[in-house]
């Protein structure tokens, strides 16, 4: 197998263009001729469902949750970015492009990013033209702020509700094509397995959750829109639902899976408060611009924050990079927080967090400003911890939050499966090894309403509008090894839940595979997955019936896809033997303790190749060249 | 702290449901899903079926959460949906009572978890704004005062949970119609369809199976994202001035 990333030639900034005019056109009349399955819900996939159906394809959309609008994405917070320039402060379309490359750690693809870029701008219009109550000047135009540490104001944002906002955006799209008809939805739908019939995607197998029954749905195209894999680490800022089984499942029907190991950790999230904690909750990034991020200087530190003097404190950040401070990007402020804690400096019962303080913010501004910038995030933070922020300063530790791996896709966004599109964070396109703030939601609204309904067709003028019937052959042998996979997890037995096991398998995520890696602890780690992998099979206790709503049951069939994907982040971790981004291999480290990149050996994307459980995945690659951003050692000192 | 939970047990849709009566040991810390995870751990690990419950964001966003506490929906404390409750808000040796959502548009599933299709059935049916994708005007074009886009963001807060439902004693779907409805209507992009959009929500809320509105207010102070009841005063106009317009 080759990789053919299919980006067109000639200058970037015509790409896309050229592309949009080589693309072959569906005739408007066969449109409907044709069906397309779109899984997943959320910004990616409820965007691209109504887009698609509104061109006039037959469209059907699943999704796991009760209603299609509690997708992940309703959690997003801070806000969306777009080259706009309506700040009229220096912004535009190759300082996007340019920052986001450069953040992304020079492991992306520059086409890919330049029209990310260039789309920003049409996804702002078309959220306000369907009423996204995005925040306003006096004046009535829209209100930017600067976000994780650009030096320009160009991130949108609804309160502290964004992707919640751009969500209802969406669904209300996707609805009025349900009202139509023109749309199916499948709420309470899980997919279980691809179909590949000739080597091309040819439907999908799903579990209705509520009833349990197993059937099929054949299309001319599938789309996956099943978000990111944060809850590896069982404990993340991820929804409890989301999870890897889509792309996985994919990925062993012949995708590839694209740098399983840029994950990203979130700077301010709310420390855990014990071994019952389920989740993780983030603190929005914003509160990095007032907030004053520090620990004791001794460690074994007992006294409350307020009995500790300036000069027994170490403001980290403030020290080791004096120019952005607080505000330094996310793995860098990360790591540092868990370099302290590490050393003993940790603060809170469990000794797990560091301070994020207000004190000066409010001698400064008075507690009303404070209160009117950060009030909801105050009052969720007392709402979980009992503690009041303006008193006392907030605690935070890093957690997992957004994965920049996942399947592999051409420039079209089509993975290594003909007819199989992946968009949203469950592909690996734009990132590189670190996101940037407020360009998730910026890259799921691209890739569903501007990207794949012009390039799905020229797929599909291809293949032809032949109807595509689940009752081939392919889809009975799939659904029964569906049936018999869910038969096999009620069939263990055995005496451990599956959320201890999940728990294990996230722990050694987070230590082995988490915000820093080594060669040994890869090593160690894939010595314990797949050995807890089998007590999983062996022991594991799923309660119920397959028949009926089986929550339990559910949770099992995806803990069991994360213990095989687990290892192929370890795999893709430990073969790359540079730092970039969200990747930190602590053999390769400047003396300044910085990521070192690799990249004479490393300017590639790793795309794996399923060969078994168990077995050492195929690796390809994928060049990456930077002809537009000089590659250059990142430095916010 | 040590609890006695009763907590609603219902096979299926079409099964007689009980009170079942447990008792836990919770920490102070945990919030109220965290409670229920233990509860579930400790049943699994004796073979008995877990107490089935919907969540999903676990951050008061996503809507999906929604349990019945003492008789409260999203139990004792305001603004909060279920997710967002701690175990703090609960003394020692409390007797808790945990049911679903009970209004007839909403049947139980299994447990805890109900249907609550009905709700997206009323966006369906007009809950939007019709702007093909790649048909919109510069975002700046039509500038909109900051008041009327922050009244809008007041009633756009809803998170779909339905406890307004179930706190209503019509088990009327009102204040969730009238919170889109409001959204919309309140926005320069909103007016065209306006009119319309408010008839053909109300009509399906009818359909669907929810109650009337008769002013009990109760919807409000359920309400995890306190959305006021002047929103459905707002419907309200709309309708009228709808229907008038409609018969002339
Ligand atoms: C707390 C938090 C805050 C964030 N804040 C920001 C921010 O401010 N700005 C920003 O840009 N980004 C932010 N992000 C990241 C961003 O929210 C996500 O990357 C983005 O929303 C993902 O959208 P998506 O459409 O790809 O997937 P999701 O929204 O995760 O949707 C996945 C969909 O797939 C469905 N699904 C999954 N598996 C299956 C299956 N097997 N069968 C059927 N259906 C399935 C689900 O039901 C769901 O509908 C934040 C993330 C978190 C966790
Ligand atoms: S779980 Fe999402 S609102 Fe409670």
């Amino acid at each position: 197998m080759t990789l053919e990333s299919r980006v067109p030639s000639g200058p970037i900034q015509e790409k896309w263009d050229r592309q949009r005019f080589e693309l072959k056109l569906v005739n408007p009349a066969n449109k409907r001729k044709y069906e397309i399955i779109v899984v997943g819900s959320g910004l990616a996939g409820a965007s691209a469902a109504a887009s698609l159906a509104e061109l006039g394809y037959r469209v059907k959309c699943f999704c796991f949750q009760d209603s299609p609008r509690r997708a992940h994405s309703i959690a997003a917070q801070g806000g969306i970015n777009a080259a706009k320039n309506y700040q009229n402060d220096g912004d535009s379309i190759w300082r996007l492009f340019y920052d986001t490359v450069k953040g992304g750690d020079y492991r992306s693809r520059e086409a890919n990013v330049y029209r990310l870029a260039q789309i920003s701008l049409n996804i702002i219009d078309q959220c306000v033209a369907q009423g996204v109550p995005f925040a306003r000047e006096y004046g009535g135009q829209l209100a930017n702020r600067s976000f994780g540490g650009a030096q320009v104001s160009r991130t949108f944002y609804a309160r502290g509700q964004t992707g919640q906002q751009l969500l209802l955006g969406a669904y209300q799209a996707l609805a009025r094509q349900i009202g139509l008809g023109a749309v199916t939805m499948f709420p309470r739908t899980e997919m279980l397995d691809v179909v590949v019939v000739d080597g091309h995607a040819r439907g999908i197998v799903v579990r209705d959750l509520v009833s349990g029954a197993i059937s099929s749905h054949g299309a001319h195209a599938i789309v996956l829109a099943t978000g990111g894999y944060s809850n590896a680490y069982f404990l993340s800022t991820n929804a409890k639902g989301c999870n890897v089984t889509a792309t996985w499942r994919a990925h062993r029907r012949g995708a590839l899976f694209a740098n399983p190991c840029f994950t990203q950790i979130h700077p301010t999230c709310i420390p855990a408060s014990g071994d019952y904690q389920s989740k993780l909750t983030l603190m929005s990034e914003s509160l990095r611009n007032d907030g004053r991020i520090w620990v004791p200087t001794a460690t074994e530190e007992q006294r409350s924050a307020d009995a500790i003097s300036e000069g027994e404190r170490d403001y980290y950040l403030e020290r080791l990079y004096p120019s952005f401070g607080n505000l330094t990007p996310r793995d860098i402020a990360s790591r540092r927080a868990k370099e302290a804690v590490d050393s003993g400096r940790g603060v809170g019962e469990l000794k797990n967090g560091v301070y994020l303080d207000f004190r000066d913010a409010i001698q400064r501004l008075g507690a009303d400003v404070i209160g009117e910038r950060y009030g909801n995030l105050f009052d969720m933070y007392e709402r979980i911890t009992g503690e009041n922020p303006y008193d006392v300063p907030m605690r935070i530790f890093p957690a997992p939050h957004y994965t920049m791996g996942g399947l592999w896709v051409d420039y079209n966004l089509m993975s290594s499966v003909p007819g199989l599109y992946v968009i949203g964070e469950a592909n690996f396109s734009d990132h590189g090894a670190n996101r940037l703030g407020a360009s998730a939601l910026m890259q799921g609204l691209a890739d569903g309403y501007f990207i794949l309904p012009y390039t799905i067709g020229d797929y599909l003028t291809r293949i032809g509008s032949a109807p595509v019937t689940a009752n081939a052959q392919a889809f009975g042998a799939i659904e029964e090894d569906v049936a018999q996979r869910t038969k096999k997890l009620l069939a263990v037995e055995g005496k451990r839940t599956v959320d201890s096991f999940h728990r294990e398998l996230g722990r050694i995520m987070w230590d082995e595979c988490g915000m820093s890696r080594t060669k040994e602890g890869l090593a160690r780690a894939l010595q314990a997955i797949p050995a807890l992998r089998d007590e999983f099979w062996s022991d594991v206790r799923v309660t119920g019936r397959g028949e009926n709503l089986n929550q339990t049951l559910e949770k099992a069939g995806r803990v069991a896809d994360f213990f095989e994907f687990a290892e192929l982040m370890c795999v893709d971790a430990l073969h790359r033997d540079e730092s970039c981004g969200g990747h930190f291999r602590e053999e390769y480290q400047t003396d300044e303790g910085e990521a070192l990149r690799n990249d004479d050996d490393f300017a590639y994307v790793a795309a794996w190749n399923f060969t078994g459980v168990g077995e050492q995945p195929e690796l390809l690659k994928e060049p990456l060249a930077f002809e537009h951003v000089p590659l250059s050692q990142r430095s916010y000192k | 702290m040590q609890l006695v939970l009763h907590v609603w047990r219902q096979a299926g849709p079409n099964v007689k449901g009980a009170f079942a009566t447990h008792r836990v040991a919770a920490n102070p810390h945990m919030s109220f899903l965290e409670m229920l995870d233990s509860l579930n751990e400790e049943l699994a690990a004796n073979d008995e079926e877990p107490v089935a419950f919907e969540h999903d964001c676990r951050e008061g966003i996503c809507g999906s959460c929604g349990i019945v506490i003492n008789g409260v929906p999203h139990g004792p404390t305001r603004g909060t949906a279920t997710c967002q409750l701690h175990m703090r808000k609960f003394r020692d040796g409390d007797e808790i009572w945990i049911e679903p959502w009970r209004a007839a548009a909403f049947p139980v599933i299994k447990d805890l978890v109900v249907d609550r299709s009905p709700l997206d059935a009323i966006v369906q049916a007009g809950g939007y704004i019709t702007a093909r994708t790649g048909s919109a005007p510069d975002a700046n074009a039509i500038p909109i005062p900051k008041d009327d886009a922050e009244l809008a963001m007041d009633a756009a807060a809803c998170i779909g949970c339905g406890a307004c439902v179930a706190a209503c004693p019509n088990a009327s779907a009102m204040l969730f119609t009238a919170a889109k409805a409001s959204h919309l209507g309140l926005l320069p992009q909103g007016q065209p369809e306006r009119d319309e959009r408010a008839l053909k929500m109300v009509s399906m809320m009818d359909a669907a199976g929810f109650g009337g509105c008769t002013n009990h207010g109760e919807c409000e102070i359920a309400c995890p994202k306190e959305i006021s009841v002047e929103f459905i005063a707002r419907l309200n106009r709309d309708l009228f001035k709808a229907s008038v317009m409609a018969v002339e």
